[in-house]
């Protein structure tokens, strides 16, 4: 006699299923479906209750991806390149809820780009995750400003504009979380997914994530053969949860790892590949990307943390109780306040 | 001397930008109304931080007209590049002070003409050189004080409120107003017949600006959330949250119930707006006319996904940059209409100062009950010039937060609901915020086709149907606006529709034309599109409307003649804009050239 296997369950008591979205209509192949695949897994593995995260995209195929992940979760599907100030806006009714934001290359790096430069420098607590495939595809194959000079595309002709590299944009609007990776390393985009939801500032996740119908040549930077050709990740990546700490901090052997603390108790620790990379100096980061674009380096992996500075909603020094639900008599001043007040008017 | 003209006139005083010269205007203007003098100030300045003119009127008035006028009985000239325009300017009969270190020629010989040492006193005050040229200033409220007969102490009454009781500042000003005072007694016989005497008519009123007044009353409403950017005119209303937030809802312990933002633009301060009223929170930005036009792709989302936020639009005179720092009632059409598709917003138009403080506690009520933006369009003139208004009232409702459904509503629900569905026939579907931990209780937010279950649909079926819901929760919203002011005349068969600042012109337009011409009308002053039934009735029953507004188009006329189609046939557009404050003068002229032309 074989008792049936009981559905695997996390530590809140929720399924993997729990976490799951709609059908994805985006192009089968779509690195941005495996990208939603790993949001489940990193949520389901991190315990978080669905209905305290708040989703939020812009205007895009990317855009269209938070309804394929945390069916459960309140979102908003906003307006192009405009996702930065919804949630910014958002993150003030209830600052115990988490925030994810989905954006693509062109919602980002060209409309958004304002918006997502000022969204990152007031430190706003979201996980933001840029599915970058240099392309626009929803318009069916433009030129993106992420797209690499060079690249052919049909009915565009040669881009002859050098791009932007939004974790360099990230870096230098200051934020306090840069991380790149690429769509078809699924653990890679997990670990850094589940230390971003750990971060208590802005965390910008630039995914390349090939777009399998308009731009996926074998030598176009955001493709799958280039990606997995080039990939040249920092360090690996092990995300310990907070209540795990002890338990686990004494496998790793001094010397090989660096132990990145997050300001939930959490720790990061990061796997030293060949080079002696400091995820928590500016100026490495700095260096790194630009030693990335001259060697054709599609690097990965953590390049900037920064847990010291306050997120945005700290720094106002709010009221415990979630705003809104804050009732009548917790938002309008005292009747006897008005006499007061007409008497501060001449 | 001719006979005395008691409070009843009106004084120019033409300046340069940046001289700080607002300190001597307003104290002018507050001890006048100390006096019990009904009483109105206009700063009618350029858009230039320092060197261009500069003009401020105050109209005193014993009857309580406090609309610009078109003449000055009185002008005081300091500024020697607006000399020739502002000795012109003054009406025949009228008086002329102007600082003695400008040498141009006066021709005049139908007024009374007045030199002000302006130097010479300053030079006695005890301030150092850099405030020399501020206090400078008090010399010609020294002075008209003491032709007219301004109590002194009201002034010094002034100072004090002026700068908030900072005793040397407070001073050094009243001191050289004294010597100013003492100098014209001695050296100056009055030759004008303009003075004042106190009254009792401003008794029951204070004085105040509508962005200060707009602020308080978000701040009543339960404000919990504004984001905005710089935009003359309308930063002076941000910027009074930042004032008085921190006095008026921050617990004991300090903590804050509210987080006010400065944006990186203005499609931007509405996104956060948006963003938080999605969220629950009562939300605001406030701006005025380019800040609209940005805001316009964000206000469609806001309309078609449902989420309530608060829009203050302190209008100034465009397109474009236009004249930023004049007047105007020129967004009305923009606003109604804002963004694309099939869209129509709500909006309120205060009429006063304390009326800028009702709504803006009220627009919050409406908001979050049709859940949908809501407009509120004061202008330039009323937000930021000082009024004399009746005090700010505590709200007479509890705050209405409309239809949001909490885990226990859910509960009692089982979790059987659906975001867009119409269950009360008022158009007015339920809402979740996000924070309600009911496993039932996640909606999708989109600006995307979506059905009652706010999933993604392109069924054409789903589109109209939602649409035509839309539609019947705007119908509702006709019977939540302000109702209308409405004055019926005995004997009048025209009727004349204004909103806004409009309304003290058009007051005052009415009266003279029932005195002087012997022509009744009634009156409604707008306050809220879409327009409430008893607008109609009163459409209906006039034969004439005269519609009076500050712009070119007559943008209340058009869209009305587009509601009530069967009725503009007796429309007439009386509109009229330059930047400055419309005059009863004017209106009465138009209405009188329309009735001539019928």
């Amino acid at each position: 006699m074989t008792t049936p296997a009981s559905p695997q369950t996390n530590k809140v008591g929720m399924s993997k299923n729990d976490y799951r979205g709609l059908p994805s209509t985006l192009c089968q192949g779509c690195g941005h479906n495996s990208i939603a695949n790993q949001i489940i897994s990193a949520c389901f593995e991190l315990d978080i209750v669905p209905e305290t995260i708040m989703k939020f995209s812009g205007i895009g195929c990317s855009s269209k991806s938070p309804a394929y992940f945390l069916n459960r979760s309140f979102g908003f599907n906003g307006l192009h390149g405009r996702m930065s100030s919804l949630a910014t806006g958002a993150l003030f009714a209830d600052t115990t809820m988490h925030a994810i934001g989905v954006s693509g290359d062109g919602d980002t790096a060209s409309i958004g780009m304002g918006g997502f430069k000022h969204m990152v420098r007031r430190n706003a607590s979201i996980v933001y995750i840029v599915e970058n495939n240099g392309v626009y595809g929803l318009t069916k194959g433009q030129f993106s400003a992420t797209a690499e000079v060079g690249l052919d595309l049909k009915h565009q002709g040669i881009n002859q504009y050098m791009p932007v590299d939004i974790c360099m944009e990230a870096l230098a609007s200051n934020a306090t979380f840069v991380a790149r990776s690429f769509a078809g390393d699924a653990k890679q985009v997990k670990e850094l997914l589940k230390t971003a939801f750990s971060h208590r500032g802005v965390a910008v996740l630039d995914i390349i994530s090939p777009c399998v119908t308009f731009n996926n040549q074998d030598n176009a930077l955001h493709s799958y053969t280039w990606g997995k050709d080039h990939e040249a990740p920092l360090h690996e990546i092990s995300f310990i949860p907070a209540l795990d700490e002890i338990e686990l901090a004494g496998e790793f052997v001094e010397g090989t790892v660096r132990e990145v603390s997050m300001h939930d108790g959490s720790t990061v620790l990061l796997k030293k590949l060949d080079k002696d990379y400091d995820p928590t100096n500016r100026a490495n980061a700095f260096q790194m990307l630009e030693k990335a674009q001259l060697n054709n380096w599609l690097i990965t992996g953590l390049l900037y943390i920064d847990e010291s500075k306050p997120s945005l909603t700290e720094s106002f020094n709010l009221v415990e109780t979630p705003l809104n639900r804050l009732s009548g008599p917790d938002l309008r001043p005292a009747r006897d306040t008005i006499d007061k007040v007409n008497s501060l008017m001449f | 001397m001719s006979k005395q003209v008691v409070n009843n006139f009106s004084i120019t005083i033409a300046t340069v930008n940046g001289s700080g010269s607002q300190t001597a205007n307003i104290t002018l203007l507050r001890a006048l109304f100390k006096m019990g003098i009904p009483v109105s100030g206009k700063n009618l300045f350029p858009s230039n931080i320092q060197g261009l003119p500069t003009w401020y009127t105050i109209r005193v008035s014993k009857d309580g007209f406090i609309a610009r006028c078109d003449e000055q009985e009185i002008v005081i000239s300091i500024n020697p590049a607006s000399f020739v325009q502002d000795l012109a300017s003054v009406k025949s009969g009228g008086a002329f002070f102007y600082s003695d270190d400008i040498k141009q020629p006066i021709d005049r010989r139908d007024i009374s003409i007045y030199p002000m040492p302006v130097k010479d006193i300053a030079r006695k005050a005890n301030v150092s050189p850099a405030l020399r040229d501020y206090i400078a200033n008090m010399v010609y409220v020294g002075i008209l004080a003491q032709l007219l007969g301004i109590d002194l102490s009201l002034i010094k009454q002034a100072l004090d409120f002026h700068f908030k009781g900072k005793i040397q500042a407070v001073d050094s000003n009243f001191e050289t107003v004294k010597n100013a005072a003492d100098w014209a007694a001695q050296n100056l016989s009055k030759t004008d017949p303009y003075t004042v005497k106190k009254m009792d008519s401003a008794k029951g009123y204070i004085m105040a600006d509508g962005n200060t007044a707009a602020a308080l009353g978000a701040i009543y409403g339960g404000l919990q959330f504004a984001a905005w950017y710089p935009i003359t005119p309308a930063s002076t209303l941000a910027e009074s949250l930042n004032v008085f937030l921190p006095q008026l809802r921050k617990t004991p312990d300090g903590k804050q119930t509210y987080a006010v933002l400065q944006a990186e633009d203005e499609l931007a301060a509405v996104g956060m707006a948006i963003g938080a009223g999605w969220g629950g929170l009562r939300s605001m930005t406030s701006t005025s006319g380019p800040g609209i036009s940005l805001m316009a792709e964000y206000a469609g989302l806001a309309y078609y996904a449902e989420v309530p936020v608060v829009v203050w639009d302190v209008q100034r005179l465009g397109p474009s940059t236009g004249l930023p720092t004049r007047t105007a009632q020129g967004d009305l059409t923009e606003v109604f209409y804002l963004s694309h598709g099939d869209v129509q917003n709500v909006i309120l138009l205060p009429g006063s100062v304390s009326e800028c403080f009702e709504f803006g506690w009220k627009a919050f009520d409406l908001a979050e009950h049709l859940q949908t933006p809501v407009f509120v369009l004061s202008d330039l003139d009323l937000g930021m010039n000082q009024w004399m208004t009746r005090p700010f009232e505590y709200p007479d409702t509890s705050l209405q937060r409309g239809k949001v459904l909490w885990e226990g509503d859910l509960e009692k629900l089982k979790g059987s609901w659906k975001r867009y569905q119409d269950v009360d026939g008022d158009g007015i579907p339920y809402r979740t915020v996000p924070g309600n931990r009911h496993p039932s209780a996640a909606w999708f937010g989109r600006g995307t086709g979506h059905d009652e279950g706010a999933k993604y649909t392109e069924d054409a079926r789903t589109w109209e149907r939602n649409m035509a819901r839309l539609k019947k929760k705007y119908l509702t919203a006709k019977k939540l606006v302000p109702k209308p002011i409405i004055r019926n005349v005995g004997g009048a068969v025209d009727g004349i529709i204004a909103y806004g600042s409009s309304d003290p012109a058009v007051e005052e337009a009415i009266t003279s034309l029932k005195i002087e011409n012997k022509l009744k009308f009634s009156y409604l002053r707008l306050r809220a599109l879409p327009i409430a039934s008893e607008t109609k009735a009163f459409i209906k029953k006039c034969e004439h409307i005269y519609f009076v507004e500050a712009n070119r188009d007559g943008q209340l006329c058009q869209i009305l003649s587009a509601e009530l189609p069967d009725q503009a046939p007796k429309f007439h557009s009386i509109c009229h804009s330059d930047g400055l404050p419309l005059t009863a003068n004017w209106v009465r002229q138009e209405i009188l050239s329309r009735k001539e032309k019928k």
